[in-house]
């Protein structure tokens, strides 16, 4: 019993453990802004450097507890912890949060207890809850202009790597939105502009059907000639002889039916006893939870 | 305001709530399709299981109402209990859980035994592609072709999995359309069977299936999983709870599970599922050309999945040794309906040789088309998604 609790207990841990990375892991910087001169203000109507995180997962993640440093080097209590209890530190699938790098923690959850450089490469850091894992990190160039961001060129995709924004098309700022704005669904319309027919579909999805279900098929066609022949060679241990292939296929359903039945005629040759009911006294343990006295409610009084 | 005054407002007030004061021709048109589907379940037999919730659900959806009024009764009123009730359609998770009881249902051995059978299940799905070629025709864009066509799967389920991903807006009319062809099936398949086979044909006799071990059954949904859904992880979803309840069934120590998923949890779904897909279907959302356009699909979808099952067998036919001819009239069950196709296969071979028992050939690509038409569901939304 105590084995089966820890098994479960363990499973439950790795299950759970493995969660919470998962989730965190898919929070990413997405674009920092060092000087602040002419774009996006704060809920006090301030303008600051500011960092936005993006959740490149398809689940919600909560963030709070996280840290947020610009020097890794510092103690763990120096850096910017996420605060908790605050419902806006839940980031929905795909969504963006801004903190503000303002220098003034007690301004709100997301006004951070550093500032940003200008004119210097700022490093930003944002560390799970452990104050070990990073989860990300950006070194912001120091050549990057007041008014100017350093965004990813996909939002939360990692491998495209990083582009200096200036505000001018293509190349726009976009503080809690999306770094590439999806306006349209790129493969419904590859498919609207190159396969009018449907042909392309037809037989590439096909290709698809008859894949799977011909792995499958080869799968069980190998697996039924293993179990065959694992048949015959414990038949041959049994009757001491060698067993052709043919002879030591398993039998058939309808052949051991019609055995069965063969045997059921030979065994029950009766004529009417079958119909004969015998009636067994059952016979049970006396117990206060099988007793009627206790199950019966007393007579309401009047 | 003398007494009746107030009387007579507060009575005008209750009767502009009142289903005659809301009701629309289009609302009555409804309602006769409603007690059509009820009418065709109860004196016909047609898929009882599935036409009296759909039918009754299509009178719940179409009983007319103030929709300004914010009374939290219709379906697409968010709070309604027929709201609540319809997350499992519109969020996709009622059809996973059925294929849960589908798969602590089906007994896998005829495919097991013989493995062949699946390329059947494979080669009905032609129906969905021609239909998505034809729609593509009539149209629709690539994403609502998809959803529409996969009707030729014959798999309720499925058609509302596919339909609630890429055109949600279609998934009444999907649903109601999958559904009743799939009722359809004992009328739209056999004339189909005899025209495409001849007589000899219709009685070769095929060989008893192998005993299947009971490690083999036990292999078949763990190996299945494996080999499916890396090739389609999109039909997860479904895959892995058809596998799941299979396993259940199979391994011999859950038998508890699978009976709940196979008896009351099926039971209850399919229960939620017929109502709610059939209240989705309110007459201003319904009566459109493009549900006539998706029924038209739908009975084409139908007829050249079947077509496609028949004519693969005799194709297949061509390349086996005597001795090992497929009667091509299980080609027809490739089509997922379970077990309908199987027994209008068997039905069709006793008619012609009354030895002659296909029933338990035919589940081979019955339940291969259920598998088939979840990688073609799988595979539409790994395009089109």
């Amino acid at each position: 019993m105590n084995k089966k609790i820890l098994t479960l207990l363990l499973l439950i841990t790795l299950g759970g453990a493995t969660i919470f990375a998962q989730g965190r892991k898919g929070i990413c910087i997405n674009e920092v802004m060092v000087e602040n001169d002419s774009n996006y203000v704060d809920d006090y109507g301030m303008r600051h450097a500011w960092i936005e995180l993006f959740n490149s997962t398809y689940g919600t993640v909560q963030i709070s507890t996280m840290y947020l440093t610009d020097d890794k080097s510092k103690a763990k209590e120096e850096y910017y912890t996420i605060p908790r209890a605050d419902v806006n530190t839940k980031i929905p699938p795909r969504q963006h949060v801004v903190f503000w790098a303002d220098g003034e923690p007690n301004k709100g959850t997301f006004h951070l207890s550093f500032k940003l450089k200008p004119g210097k490469t700022n490093t930003i850091y944002l560390i799970d809850s452990d104050g070990l894992t990073l989860i990300d990190s950006v070194a912001v160039p120091a050549t990057l202009k007041a008014g100017q961001t350093y965004a990813r060129k996909e939002d939360g995709v990692k491998a495209k790597g990083w582009e200096v924004r200036d505000g001018s098309n293509e190349k726009y700022i976009t503080p809690s939105s999306n770094n590439v704005i999806l306006d349209k669904n790129e493969k419904i319309e590859g498919f609207r502009d190159n396969d009018t027919t449907g042909g392309f579909m037809t037989v590439m999805a096909m290709l698809v059907v008859f894949s799977s279900l011909l792995l499958l098929c080869l799968s069980f066609y190998l697996i039924g000639q293993l179990h065959a022949g694992r048949a015959r060679k414990k038949k041959a241990v049994a009757t001491g002889k060698e067993v052709a292939p043919s002879a030591a296929s398993l039998d058939s359903g309808e052949e051991i039916a019609a055995i069965c039945m063969a045997l059921h005629e030979h065994l029950n040759m009766h004529d009417k006893e079958d119909f004969v009911l015998t009636i067994n006294k059952v016979k049970r343990t006396y117990s206060p939870w099988s007793s009627k006295i206790y199950s019966l409610r007393e007579t309401p009084k009047r | 305001m003398n007494s009746l005054d107030f009387l007579s407002k507060n009575l005008q007030n209750f009767w502009e709530f009142t289903g005659f004061a809301n009701a629309t021709p289009e609302h009555f048109v409804m309602l006769a399709v409603g007690l059509l589907f009820i009418t065709l379940a109860i004196k016909k037999n047609f898929e009882p299981l599935l036409l009296v919730p759909i039918g009754f659900g299509i009178l719940v959806g179409n009983i007319p109402f103030k929709l300004d009024a914010g009374l939290e009764v219709g379906i697409y009123e968010e709070g309604s209990v027929l709201n609540i009730l319809y997350d499992g359609v519109s969020a996709g998770w009622y059809p996973p859980l059925i294929f849960l009881g589908i798969g602590a249902m089906t007994d896998f051995t005829a495919l097991i035994a013989n493995p062949k059978l699946m390329l059947i299940g494979a080669a009905a799905q032609f129906g969905i592609f021609g239909a998505y070629i034809v729609a593509m025709f009539l149209g629709f864009a690539p994403d609502q072709a998809g959803a529409i066509a996969i009707i030729g799967g014959a798999d309720g389920p499925t058609a509302i999995f596919l339909s609630s991903k890429l055109a949600p807006n279609l998934m009444g009319a999907i649903a109601v359309s999958a559904y009743s062809y799939m009722a359809l099936v004992p009328l739209i398949q056999p004339p189909i069977m005899r025209l495409l086979t001849t007589k000899k044909e219709r009685v070769i006799k095929m060989k008893p299936a192998r005993a299947v071990s009971q490690n083999e059954k036990i292999m078949f949904p763990i190996v299945g999983l494996i080999l499916t859904c890396f090739v389609v992880p999109t039909a997860l979803p479904l895959l892995g709870m058809l596998f799941f309840g299979n396993l259940l069934r199979e391994s011999g120590v859950t038998t508890r599970l699978a009976k709940t998923a196979s008896n009351a949890l099926n039971d209850i779904i399919v229960m939620l599922l017929g109502l709610t897909v059939g209240a989705s279907t309110q007459a201003s959302e319904f009566l459109t050309w493009d549900t006539l356009k998706i029924f038209f699909l739908g009975a084409m979808a139908f007829i050249i999945a079947s077509c496609s099952g028949v004519l693969f067998v005799k194709l297949f036919n061509l390349f086996l040794p005597k001795g090992k001819k497929i009667n091509p009239l299980i080609g027809n069950a490739g089509v997922s309906a379970v077990p309908m196709s199987a027994r209008i296969s068997n039905n069709i071979g006793l008619e012609y040789d009354s030895s002659n028992y296909l029933l338990m050939h035919a589940m081979g690509p019955n339940v291969a088309g259920v598998i088939g038409s979840a990688v073609a569901a799988g595979a539409l939304l790994g395009f089109l998604g």
